[in-house]
């Protein structure tokens, strides 16, 4: 089969008709053919006086896995948490340039943040649960919504942990300290925290990369998981784990956007030296 | 070479054993002296042996009786007790925590979560740092004229009645000699050591807290009150308490607002604990009531009475005073572990 860049990808999609017939259906759930769910255009960020990202423009499809590679320092999670404002509380930051989720300006003023929010979940390197129970942890999004419906909060607390893998393993003990769990349990009651609140898109800031190999392997198969029905975009650190769980790949180096494309063609036959360099292992 | 090593190994080895001695010595020399006071008052209230008696005023008899705790100030030494101080310092710290947690919490609450790093609240933090380095004193100088008097603001002294469920609570304007002037005296006093207390128990609370609650969309406000504070809450109450246990001891800015030196009844006329629930119209009285705490008697007994027995009544009260310093010390320690324990991040 013929390898595709990203781009060609996208010019396609709008080429071919909505309807397609039945032989393409299997071509059909490729995520690129995913209308655009979340997209940055000439995205500058600064801090302060630094600069830290330079015109950023990508866009990603619906229902797929996008994953952030690049040397530390390049830029890539400052990128990530532009798309739900969490550098918003960083004091003196500012940006240029749109980051649109589903179209709709997110930095504009109309836009709440707190509502953005819940359409944007995120999960942090370091697994934060609260310092509750289990429970509340994931009662806590859906309760500071309005939902008080003891029944409701509960078919979500259940509904959540079995989305996150995690509901045979923390059954029993629902009550008990969050705390008290394991890494990995930790960081997937983090990830079952955030589908609480029903968002669409889900970003992921180098959600494996404090936790042993079995704990990321379960992680991984997570995400495959998840991208059935969310958005989601992942930094990491690690280019096997880029490789394995995402579509597409975006290739930033001294906050740049160096290369962006789906995942295969972008670790077979990278268009860029550096990207090639950095997936080769010769810097980073 | 060997040689002149050997000797300065020899000398550098006894400069290092000179050190930890010194530093050994500063140990023992505050810890000794507590335990020779603590002897001493113990021994001089139960009557055991009196090292600074002189002819008549001898102790021979325990003074660390029940009857110190549940009489009233009497003129014989064997009958006089303290329970209307007791009651005072009861009444007098509640109405301080009362006042202090709030605001000082609210003020920590807006320094650390909400304020800008900018000259003015740099200049804010700095000026609570030396409030709190301010003799107590001034502070009774300040209630005095703010509290007490109220500037003069208030021609005749008056009082509003605030309606609550059980009935009219009578704050008298300007509050005069009054518990609530006391009570916002030492507010002041201490709101500096609560503010401080409570910043860093708020700033000990992780950044990844506050950024998963906002990542879920909680907005600042649910995040402080339903993440933040809770998890802040431990250190907040030891600092509290601390602070509440130097107000306990403050004996100058209690004068200087006016607390009386003899009184033989307690704040709004609760004479025991039963009474907080079958006179509860009592408790109305109690901000507006004159009183009297337990450092303030204390230095009446030493200083003002003729009998030399007093002393030693003294004493004992300094025992009753100090083993409820050491609860509440203790409290506050007993807080920050157990809950310490449960928040392991």
């Amino acid at each position: 089969m013929e390898l595709r860049t990203f781009d060609n990808l996208i010019a396609q999609r709008k080429e071919e008709p909505e309807t397609k017939p039945e032989s393409e259906k299997q071509e059909a759930k490729s995520p690129a053919a995913n209308p655009i769910k979340v997209e940055t255009r000439n995205l500058d960020f600064f801090y302060g006086p630094l600069q830290a990202l330079f015109g950023i423009s990508m866009a990603m499809p619906e229902k797929s896995v996008t994953a952030l590679i690049g040397p530390s320092g390049c830029g890539k999670s400052t990128y990530l948490r532009t798309l739900n404002r969490m550098n918003d509380i960083v004091e003196g930051t500012r940006i240029h340039g749109e980051v649109m989720v589903d179209s709709e300006d997110i930095y504009s003023s109309q836009v709440d943040v707190v509502e953005l929010r819940k359409k944007v979940g995120m999960v942090f390197q370091k697994s934060n649960p609260f310092p509750k129970s289990i429970f509340d942890n994931i009662a806590f999004g859906p309760r500071i919504g309005g939902q008080r419906n003891k029944k409701e909060l509960e078919e979500i607390v259940v509904r959540s942990l079995k989305q996150a893998a995690l509901w045979d393993e923390v059954k029993d003990r629902l009550h008990s300290s969050a705390l008290a769990m394991s890494g990995g349990q930790q960081q997937r009651l983090c990830i079952a925290r955030t589908l609480a609140t029903n968002p669409e898109v889900i970003l992921m800031d180098e959600p494996a990369s404090a936790l042993d190999p079995a704990s990321t392997s379960r992680i991984e198969d997570l995400i495959f998981e998840l991208k059935k029905n969310y958005t989601i975009i992942i930094v990491t650190h690690n280019m096997q784990q880029a490789a394995r769980v995402s579509d597409f790949t975006a290739f930033f180096y001294q906050g740049r956007l160096i290369e962006f494309g789906t995942t295969r063609d972008l670790f077979t036959t990278p268009k860029e030296k550096q990207t090639e360099d950095y997936i080769t292992g010769r810097f980073g | 070479m060997s040689d002149v090593f050997q000797r300065r190994l020899k000398r550098r080895q006894r400069t290092s054993r000179i050190f930890e001695l010194v530093c050994l010595l500063s140990t023992w020399f505050g810890l000794v002296v507590l335990v020779v006071l603590l002897t001493g008052l113990m021994l001089k209230a139960t009557g055991t042996w009196d090292p600074t008696a002189t002819g008549a005023a001898k102790a021979t008899e325990n003074w660390l009786t029940p009857t110190l705790l549940t009489n009233h100030m009497s003129s014989d030494p064997e009958r006089a007790g303290m329970v209307a101080s007791i009651w005072g310092t009861c009444w007098l710290i509640l109405l301080t925590a009362l006042l202090s947690v709030p605001v000082g919490l609210g003020a920590a609450v807006y320094l650390e979560e909400y304020a800008h790093e900018n000259w003015l609240t740099r200049f804010i933090r700095l000026n609570i740092a030396n409030l709190a380095g301010v003799p107590s004193i001034v502070f009774g100088i300040l209630g005095l004229t703010a509290f007490v008097r109220m500037f003069g603001f208030f021609g005749d002294p008056t009082a509003i009645g605030v309606p609550l469920g059980i009935g009219m609570l009578k704050i008298p304007l300007p509050f005069g000699k009054s518990l609530l002037s006391g009570a916002f005296t030492l507010s002041l006093l201490i709101l500096p050591i609560v503010i401080i207390a409570s910043q860093e128990a708020l700033r000990a609370v992780p950044q990844s807290i506050r950024h998963a609650s906002l990542a879920i969309g909680a907005t600042k406000w649910q995040t402080i009150w339903h993440q933040v504070l809770p998890a802040s809450l431990p250190g907040v109450m030891t600092g509290v308490i601390l602070a509440l246990s130097r107000a306990i001891g403050e004996t100058a800015p209690i004068i200087v607002v006016g607390a009386a030196s003899y009184i033989r009844f307690n704040p709004g006329n609760i004479e025991r604990m039963s009474e907080l629930v079958t006179k509860a119209d009592g408790l109305l009285l109690v901000p507006s009531s004159q009183y009297t705490v337990m450092p303030l008697q204390i230095y009446n007994w030493v200083l003002n009475s003729p009998d030399p027995e007093f002393k030693n009544v003294a004493s004992a009260a300094i025992v009753v005073l100090l083993v409820i310093l050491l609860l509440m010390n203790g409290i506050a320690v007993y807080i920050r572990n157990h809950f310490s324990k449960r928040l392991d991040w």
